[in-house]
């Protein structure tokens, strides 16, 4: 070990009196005792129960609509076709009628809200005009976060690389090229896999209008999704030589071919679908309610609505379901009522906590040496 | 290093002059190689020692099965970027400790030696001396192999050393040893065309012990030990000399001795070691369950997801599939051992070795020495010992030895009065004493200036009879006595103040000043001291010719000697004898006997007979000695004091309040170990049940004995359980009369008996082979050289240090280390089994929870360094906290912080953990939305919502368990999460992204933040 030799004398040999050498650094010793910990225990269980309280109540200022269309109504035809493989492609229109009996009332976030929650400014100030009535489709049993699925995928390809584009990732496999060879764009299972049921939504006759676009994470659509681009070409120019994925209906390029910023790698279905959910039973943004025009500036009446489906997603094979959700949304989101009962839970745990430490402490802890007895 | 080894000497064949014949013989050159790598050999070697270590090749054998692409569930840096981390420190360490090795090497190396070349003397390297070549030593030279002694400038072969280098430091106080050159050598002065052959053991560690045949002139001549000059010593007080290079380099005693001691464990690491196979087990039986769980799910589900995931081109059925999955699960799941945990245990204890040696309280400043953590991986047993096996000489008392009562002819002089504490002056009478001597009795004074034949007679056998070297200084003035033991050195000093000087030596003759008057003596024999013997005689003939033998020795020995009608002198002294080792004094008994001209010419020719003798020499010389040593008159006894050092009574109470039993160990007899144990207070008079064994009536004794002092011949007896069970009971022991081997015997009984930790501390040669078989070995370094703190895992100066050892350094080592495993085994535990939940939601399709980056750096940056510095810097009391109140030592006795229970503890609260933090965030996340619609099921959001709680859950129970927050650990806690905060915002910004958008897929920050930073992006 290091012996220090400069130095000569009886003492040359002693270590050094540093504070850190000698163990004696300045430091906090945190004593527990039951003065500071019964304190923060109610404040705590008080904290969780005010938490609870308010999540709960905000919870409750929301409605939700859930409607299973797997085989309801006329789609148990449709059901039954899409089970048979060589009518794949065959169009299947259905139709399921429900009614909602409490209209769904919007709920105006205030400034500030939108200024925290809100996404941009330039979202914030669309979003006024939006509705919050919320289109969702739901899919159960559907296993997004298989380990080999969600590899199965190439961000180079879909953030805009040529390269890439025409020479898809080996992640790919078996989908980045067709039998002719042909590079496949999107490549990859999950893109492959896209949910392809569009629906409309009717009340007396009227089609509800719903805002398709914007249904996106910002960061997806602006950042991490890009069409490859060369020059002036069109897109499907650029796209010329690769094959869509073999499930698809239409090339990447005519997905919405009459809006060229929801068109390609981004569009707003695709993005939505290729950011895989974490539990085989998930839900995505489908569109959101427009409240441009009577009778829907203030929500979704009540009344009888009627879904229309275009059936083309097939679920059977994997014993899934289908179904749509429709919702309103607080600050806090939807009808999420886990976290407020979480922290209700909590707190009363907390809550019974003190209570039983704070008798131990009258019975035996305040002189402290009746324990040790 | 893979040189092809030759096959084991049976017997070494050397002859002088003779390279070319030696040759034949391969032996190993004089160059000396303690160092392992160069810098070729560095990495291949040093990676392939690395990986021996088990987990090493396990995290290898990980690697290896993530670069399978159907396996692989995470990338391949997850492990190897920690075990190329832990395999570099590690190769640092090597590296350093090599460096110096290699320095070293280098400078024994090339030191110079004069070796005879064809006749001539030539300076050579001592790396390029061979076996077989002829050395010439000057004084003060060091000595460069084991060589033969061949011949000396001092007249009869005699030649004297200084032991320095074989104890291992320059600094300790050094002995002197006589060697003698073969006599019949002797004559031969001129070495350089010595023809010679020599046939002699292998090479072998035993430093006391060397046979051999020299073959000269068609004679045979045996050789021993004595006609050894070992490497490491130094030639003293001879002019030169010449020797035959016999063993060299690797092949000498003292690189044989330097090898690799018994490596020791402490109980946590093998209880850590069981641990780690169990966890392995427990991987494994998770890995199989999800097995299992992989094989239903794909027959059941995954076979129909088949249109949109369809299996591998090489799986064909969901069992080969499971299969697979199996070993994916084993890498993910990995982490439950982290490769970091040995590397953290390694980190820890070389701190706490380092608090060890920087501490001031276990300085010594008389003897400048500061406490040394020699080996750097028992702190903590520290902490747990329950036995300490104690020697008595230089360990409890300081070893100075001061000359203190003495009986002569039938008077005892001792100090009479405590009142009358009047210390004698020397000087007027004696201008050679020794200003340091003091004595109390006067009338001893008076006795020897009236010139009293009997008192004369004692104080001129304590100046002839003894091995003692003098040096003088400043002329003559300063008389300086070296003496192979300190008992020695204080009888000779108390005849030096008496008016009895020893002045100087010759191999031949004796000079001393007798009452002023110079006298020189003809040494005649010395029959020297064993501890078979237990006593040396000398044969002198003084100028008027008469031949006297004197002896000194045990009195147990030498009173059986005497002559018949000494019967009353004998008794009287006996009680005398009692009476001093009653007082914890170190006896001798001191007897003459005149010896005619006849009797010296038959016994010397006797003994010239077993001289020469082939075989059995040293019994046949023993019989000679005991013919001679008989029919003796007895002159009178000595005591000698040896004073308890500073602070022993104390520790000994401390100690034994934490609930440490201590033995006592000693060669003395029982009186005076009795006396010693009350004189440390291990023995106090309200224990009014001094028990003591000796023979073998151990089975009368019981429970209600309070001391047992046993006598050694009670362990040879096979009555082990007997002797553990009933010394067990005691509250203090005491062992006395043991030899070396002895105590090694008592310490492996109590070993094998009682499953505790034991602790030895000694100071002595005779104490090496107890500190090399307890838990931890203690060397006390002081007067008796160093072997035992070489053969020590910790060394200090005083015993007092011990309390200071065990009580502050062992008990926080023992805390810390617990706290450290607790917390490692449950961080580890809280981070991995949400993969295992994980598993039931995914299919099993060994997908990970976490994104492969912070699996990468949960273990060597987000939770490394507060939990390291929990583990060397925490400290729940005090240090004067946990003197004053030893009871707090006892949890590590009982082995209460970390053991399998509180294992299954932190295991179970880190599954708890991992439970909370997957089902409370699937639960929550499952049905959130954000406010502008997106939902926050996706997988990006769960994985870091997941990590970031993980994060700060395990940074918060950190925080819990730290219980001293210096500021390195406010750095390490805080710098932690902030280093996973930051380190997940770059991974998420757009930057990494577009420039690796396959590897950096969790692209994503807060909109605002976008709108912020990456306004250009629009």
């Amino acid at each position: 070990m290091g012996k220090v030799k400069g130095r000569s004398g009886p003492l040359a040999q002693r270590p050094d009196n540093s504070a850190f050498k000698q163990q004696r650094l300045p430091a906090w010793s945190p004593m527990l005792t039951a003065n500071t910990v019964l304190p923060f225990f109610y404040l705590v269980a008080l904290l969780c129960m005010f938490l609870g309280v308010w999540l709960l109540l905000t919870v409750q200022g929301t409605q939700e609509l859930k409607l299973d269309y797997t085989e309801a109504g006329t789609c148990k035809g449709c059901f039954d076709m899409r089970k048979n493989a060589s009518k794949a492609a065959e169009p299947c229109e259905c139709r399921l009628d429900f009614e909602i009996k409490k209209a769904f009332k919007v709920i105006f976030l205030n400034e500030q809200q939108i200024l925290t929650f809100g996404s941009t400014q330039v979202a914030s100030s669309t979003q006024k005009k939006r509705g919050d009535v919320f289109f969702y489709y739901g899919l159960q049993n559907f296993h997004q976060n298989l380990r080999r699925y969600m590899d199965s995928r190439d961000d180079g390809q879909m953030v805009g690389r040529k390269n890439k584009l025409m020479n898809p990732s080996t992640y790919c496999i078996p989908f980045n090229t067709d039998q002719a060879g042909r590079p496949i764009a999107p490549c990859g299972a999950v893109a492959n896999s896209i949910f392809n049921d569009s629906f409309t939504l009717h009340y007396r006759g009227q089609v509800v209008p719903l805002l398709r676009t914007g249904i996106a994470w910002y960061t997806d659509k602006n950042i991490k999704y890009r069409n490859p681009s060369n020059g002036n070409m069109t897109l499907a120019q650029v796209f010329n030589g690769t094959a869509p994925p073999p499930y698809w209906h239409k090339p990447v390029y005519q997905l919405d071919p009459l809006s060229p910023n929801n068109n390609g790698f981004i569009n707003d279905d695709l993005i939505v679908w290729m950011r895989e959910a974490a539990f085989p039973n998930f839900k995505k943004l489908y569109g959101v309610l427009r409240r441009a025009a009577t009778p829907f500036t203030k929500g979704l009446p009540a009344g009888n609505y009627s879904l229309n489906v275009s059936y083309n997603f097939p679920v059977q094979y994997f014993r899934g379901r289908k179904e749509v959700v429709l919702t309103t949304l607080t600050w806090f989101g939807g009808q999420n009522h886990f976290l407020p009962v979480a922290y209700l839970v909590t707190s009363c745990l907390i809550l019974l906590a003190a209570v039983v430490l704070t008798v131990v402490w009258f019975k035996f802890g305040k002189t402290g040496r009746k324990m040790q007895d | 290093m893979f040189r092809k080894k030759p096959p084991p000497e049976e017997e070494r064949r050397v002859r002088a002059n003779d390279r070319e014949y030696n040759e034949k013989f391969q032996y190993a050159s004089n160059c000396i190689m303690t160092s392992k790598y160069n810098i070729v050999t560095f990495l291949p070697v040093n990676l392939f020692e690395q990986f021996q270590e088990v987990a090493n090749t396990y995290f290898l054998f990980l690697l290896i099965l993530q670069l399978i692409p159907q396996i692989s569930s995470l990338s391949w840096f997850t492990t190897i970027v920690p075990l190329a981390l832990v395999l570099s420190i590690t190769a640092v360490k090597d590296a350093t400790d090599d460096y110096f090795r290699h320095k070293s090497d280098n400078q024994v190396n090339n030191r110079q030696s004069q070796v005879l070349i064809r006749g001539l003397l030539q300076n050579e390297k001592w790396m390029n001396v061979r076996v077989g070549d002829i050395i010439k030593l000057e004084n003060k030279q060091f000595v460069a192999a084991d060589l033969l002694l061949l011949s000396s400038s001092e007249p009869h072969g005699l030649c004297y050393i200084e032991t320095a280098e074989l104890d291992g430091s320059e600094e300790t106080p050094q002995f002197t040893y006589r060697l003698k050159v073969p006599h019949h050598l002797q004559k031969e002065q001129d070495t350089r065309h010595l023809t010679a052959a020599l046939v002699c053991e292998p090479p072998n560690n035993k430093l006391d012990r060397f046979c051999g045949t020299l073959y000269w002139r068609d004679k045979k001549y045996t050789l021993t030990n004595q006609n050894m000059l070992l490497r490491g010593c130094v030639l003293r007080n001879t002019e030169t000399c010449y020797g035959l290079v016999i063993f060299a380099g690797p092949d000498t005693k003292l690189m044989q001795n330097s090898g690799s001691t018994k490596f020791k464990r402490t109980s946590i690491d093998r209880l850590m070691n069981t641990l780690v196979l169990w966890i392995f087990g427990f991987l494994v039986c998770m890995g199989v369950i999800l097995a299992v769980g992989n094989a239903v799910w794909e027959r059941e589900v995954g076979s129909l997801f088949q249109s949109y995931l369809p299996w591998d081109p090489s799986v064909d059925n969901f069992l080969f599939s499971a299969f697979l999955s199996f070993w994916s699960y084993v890498i993910i799941l990995n982490t439950v051992v982290p490769i970091s945990l040995y590397v953290s245990v390694e980190v820890i204890r070389l701190g706490h070795s380092y608090f060890i040696n920087w501490d001031q309280e276990m300085f010594c400043s008389q003897c400048n020495t500061a406490a040394e953590a020699r080996t750097t991986t028992l702190n903590e047993e520290l902490g747990q010992v329950e036995y300490i096996f104690s020697d008595k000489t230089g360990t409890l008392t300081q070893n100075i030895m001061t000359f203190n009562k003495c009986s002569i002819n039938g008077q005892t002089y001792v100090l009479r009065s405590p009142f009358y504490l009047q210390r004698l002056d020397f000087t007027p009478f004696n201008p050679l004493a020794d200003p340091d001597f003091c004595f109390y009795d006067d009338t001893l004074l008076e006795s020897v200036k009236v010139g009293d034949a009997h008192t004369h007679k004692f104080f001129r056998l304590l100046s002839l009879c003894h091995t003692v070297m003098s040096e003088e200084k400043n002329g003559q003035m300063e008389l300086v006595y070296k003496a192979q033991s300190p008992d020695e050195g204080a009888l000779v000093t108390a005849a030096r103040n008496f008016g009895f000087v020893f002045r100087s030596r010759t191999p031949g003759t004796i000079t001393t000043t007798e009452m002023g008057r110079p006298v020189t003596y003809t040494l005649l024999a010395i029959l020297d001291f064993n501890n078979i013997r237990k006593r040396m005689s000398v044969i002198v003939r003084d100028p008027e010719g008469r031949i006297c033998l004197y002896c000194k020795g045990a009195d147990t020995v030498l009173l059986e000697r005497l002559h018949p009608c000494e019967q009353e002198l004998m008794n009287v002294t006996s009680d005398h004898l009692h009476e001093y080792a009653a007082d914890g004094l170190r006896t001798l008994a001191l007897a003459y006997r005149d010896l005619s001209e006849d009797e010296w010419e038959a016994w010397s020719e006797s003994y010239c007979c077993a001289d020469k003798a082939t075989s059995c020499r040293e019994d046949r010389l023993a019989a000679a000695y005991e013919h001679i040593e008989q029919d003796m008159m007895l002159l009178g006894a000595t005591a000698i004091e040896d004073k308890l050092q500073e602070g022993v009574p104390e520790t000994i109470a401390v100690l034994s309040l934490a609930n440490i039993k201590i033995w006592v160990l000693t060669g003395d007899k029982q009186e005076t170990a009795v006396n010693i144990g009350y004189s440390c207070k291990m023995l106090t008079d309200d224990m009014p049940e001094v028990f003591i064994i000796s023979g073998n009536t151990v089975h009368s004794v019981r429970q209600e004995l309070r001391l047992v002092c046993l006598s050694a011949h009670a362990l040879e007896a096979d009555m082990e359980t007997e002797f553990v069970s009933t010394a067990c009971a005691c509250k203090a022991v005491i062992c006395c009369r043991v030899t070396p081997l002895q105590k090694a015997q008592v310490v492996e009984l109590i070993k094998k008996h009682k499953k505790a930790v034991t602790l030895a501390i000694g100071d002595g040669a005779n104490d090496v082979s107890m500190i090399k078989s307890a838990h931890i070995g203690v060397g006390i370094s002081g007067q008796e050289g160093i072997q035992a703190v070489l053969a020590s895992d910790y060394s200090f100066s005083q015993f007092r240090f011990l309390q200071r050892l065990l009580l502050v350094h062992g008990r926080w080592s023992y805390l810390r280390m617990c706290r450290f495993l607790c917390y490692f085994f449950y961080k580890n535990f809280a981070f991995t089994m949400v993969h295992f939940w994980f598993g039931f939601f995914c299919g099993f399709s060994a997908q990970t929870v976490y994104d492969q980056y912070f699996i990468t750096l949960y273990n060597i940056v987000y939770t490394s360094l507060p939990v390291l510095a929990m583990g060397i810097f925490d400290q729940d009391v005090p240090d004067q906290r946990s003197l004053e109140y030893p009871k707090l030592y006892e949890p590590g006795q009982l082995n209460l912080l970390f053991n399998k229970r509180e294992f299954f503890i932190c295991i179970a609260q880190g599954i708890y953990t991992s439970v909370v933090l997957f089902f409370v965030p699937c639960a929550v996340l499952s049905d959130a939305t954000q406010s502008t619609g997106e939902p926050l099921a996706d997988y990006q959001t769960f994985a870091v919502t997941t990590a970031t709680a993980l994060v700060i859950v395990v940074s918060v129970q950190i925080a819990l368990d730290t219980g001293f927050w210096t500021v390195i650990n406010h750095v390490f806690v805080w710098g932690s999460l902030g280093s996973y905060f930051s380190i997940m915002l770059a991974l998420h910004s757009q930057t990494l992204f577009l420039i690796f958008p396959n590897q950096f897929h969790f692209v994503g920050r807060s909109p605002l933040l976008v709108v912020l930073t990456d306004r250009h992006i629009d």
